[in-house]
């Protein structure tokens, strides 16, 4: 190259230390080239597609993905071989495991073997109460399709969960399209679904109307420094600002208000009489927020 | 004469093959061990080469993985650290790059890859420095700090092959194709010998470990040149074999993946295995000694 070729006073250490700073660059920039390529890669694939889920006990994907290996021991010891390793075409981090709750979903085993096996704790061994994974959470996506919205009783979701009556619901609400049925709302309970995917797994219609979703898709988030004043009122066993009063309307004279029928003749004294109400189902009234 | 054929002659084809033979049942037979499980049903090793567990007993790790993961500040359990203890003691003992030439599958294609650039005669090609695999090394190892995840597991074809076999190959045989053609076509020894940062990590390994190739009859040598050619990494022959600045008969270079290669091609019998110490000329054999030092002088 540029040896010899110029015969200049450069002694032959000067020499040999610019061709080692020049050989390092080479290798630096060659090498770092490739590295922000894989690095960039390794960006996107941190971004889990949303309909693939990890195994119980994994944490957040960008901490898996550094703990994770890569063996398959949980793939191996899941009896129900619901757990596969992605292969490099698909679009999860290569080699990591994971399930598709609608193909197969977790089957909360009591011992939890997946976990068990993780040589690394990728998936964490304090996980010992299959109910406290939270692999995912289910999100009741399409009212509009899901059989409960449409008023029949399917009800499918709600009786195959792992967690009945605690991760899922069933919520009576007016069917306002008749006017005289009931709803019943199959709803999500964030503290108590696994995202197991049985629901998903279950939902009979051709795509399911009902998904889990990972946590931090599914889940919104209340301002840090939101609260709620009737649970800081029970807290403090009292109003917190202003004592308690008996709500008033101070309506004119000769007016009350009734609750469905606005302003009736009659005085202030009985604001919303019991009964009162024209033909509201009862499952309007002990209803929740 | 073709290489190895003097060797064929004085040896035997079985003579002058037998540690290929044996490379390749250990490879073969690590690969077998880790499939009866999935194909058969026995359950003697389950995972693969970057963490395995077998007979439910004996974990091992890949310590050069469970770097990358300490690095993304995860901090494993305890069995991954002794099944990666136990396999830094394995190799220190045997030869860190053994792992290379007895182990990892990725070393059948490029063997295969050497082979046929051989048998046609394919010449020159791309040309890197054999350190560029340390410079990749110190690659993957930043890219785990600074991503916080195992990136180099995203694409490293050794272990995607290794657990591709093993639980389904997907599209990783485009990768290992490429891995092959690239050895044939555009680098000798590319993979291996140049560029994988896995055989990087274990040749650190070789740079104190106790076994190692010797050229124990190097005053016997006729300079044929049959063990350059069929050696993988051959820098590492020349100081042993021909004593340069008073060299011992050791091959002490950490890239030497104790492959065997020139044992088996020696028609001299000059290769044998042997340990690093009694590296001096005074403790070789009297008679290889006298001529040994004759032929340095």
């Amino acid at each position: 190259m540029m040896e010899a070729d110029k015969p200049k006073k450069a002694s032959a250490a000067a020499q040999a230390r610019r061709q080692f700073l020049l050989d390092s660059a080479r290798m630096a920039c060659g090498v770092g080239l490739l590295g922000i390529g894989i690095g960039l890669y390794a960006k996107q694939a941190k971004a889990l597609p949303p309909l693939a889920l990890r195994p119980p006990g994994a944490g957040a994907e960008k901490d898996f993905l550094g703990a994770c290996v890569r063996c398959g021991l949980c793939v191996r010891d899941c009896p129900y071989d619901i757990l596969s390793l992605a292969k490099p075409e698909e679009p999860v981090a290569t080699g990591t495991p994971y399930f598709v709750a609608r193909q197969l979903p977790c089957e909360m085993c009591d011992d939890i073997p997946c976990v068990k096996a993780c040589p690394t704790g990728a998936l964490d061994h304090k996980l010992t109460d299959i109910d406290k994974a939270r692999m995912g959470l289910a999100v009741l996506v399409d009212h509009e399709n899901c059989l409960n919205y449409l008023g029949l009783r399917c009800d499918i979701c709600h009786r195959v969960c792992p967690v009945i009556d605690k991760a899922i619901t069933l919520e009576q609400q007016l069917n306002p399209r008749t006017g005289k049925h009931a709803l019943f709302i199959p709803v999500v309970h964030s503290d108590a679904c696994t995202g197991c995917g049985k629901c998903e797994k279950a939902c009979p219609l051709p795509v399911a109307a009902i998904k889990v979703y990972p946590t931090e898709l599914a889940r919104g988030e209340p301002g840090k420094h939101y609260r709620l004043g009737w649970v800081e009122k029970e807290k403090a066993g009292g109003s917190l600002v202003a004592p308690d009063l008996e709500h008033r309307y101070n309506l004119p004279e000769g007016l009350r208000y009734e609750s469905g029928r606005g302003f009736v003749p009659g005085n202030e004294a009985s604001p919303a009489a019991p009964g009162t109400q024209p033909a509201a189902p009862k499952a309007l009234q002990g209803g929740k927020l | 004469m073709s290489i190895g054929a003097e060797a064929v002659a004085a040896k035997g084809w079985l003579g002058a093959h037998k540690w290929l033979l044996a490379r390749r049942a250990s490879q073969l037979g690590i690969l077998a061990l880790f499939l009866l499980g999935p194909l058969a049903g026995v359950w003697i090793v389950k995972g693969n080469l970057t963490f395995s567990y077998t007979l439910d007993v004996l974990p091992l790790t890949d310590p050069y993985i469970l770097l990358q993961s300490l690095l993304t500040r995860h901090m494993p359990e305890m069995k991954a650290f002794v099944g990666a203890a136990i396999v830094l003691a394995f190799y220190l003992l045997v030869g860190g790059r053994v792992f290379c030439s007895w182990a990892c599958p990725v070393n059948m294609v490029t063997d295969a890859a050497a082979w046929l650039r051989e048998r046609i005669g394919i010449k020159g090609g791309a040309h890197v420095s054999r350190e560029t695999r340390y410079w990749i090394l110190a690659m993957t190892l930043v890219l785990a700090l600074a991503t916080g995840t195992l990136a180099w597991e995203l694409i490293n074809p050794v272990s995607m092959f290794h657990r591709g076999v093993i639980f389904g190959i997907g599209a990783a045989w485009a990768v290992i194709l490429a891995v092959f053609l690239f050895d044939l076509f555009v680098m000798k020894d590319g993979w291996c010998g140049h560029l994988c940062p896995v055989g990087a990590f274990y040749s650190l390994l070789g740079k104190v470990s106790l076994a190692r190739t010797v050229a124990v009859r190097r005053a016997a040598c006729n300079d044929c040149m049959d063990c350059f050619v069929v050696c993988p990494e051959p820098q590492v022959i020349r100081p042993a074999l021909k004593g340069m600045d008073g060299a011992g008969p050791v091959i002490l270079a950490a890239n030497c993946t104790n492959c065997g290669r020139c044992i088996d091609v020696c028609s001299k019998d000059v290769f044998s295995f042997g340990t690093r110490f009694g590296n001096k000329e005074v403790n070789a054999p009297s008679q290889a000694h006298e001529i040994a030092s004759a032929a340095c002088k």
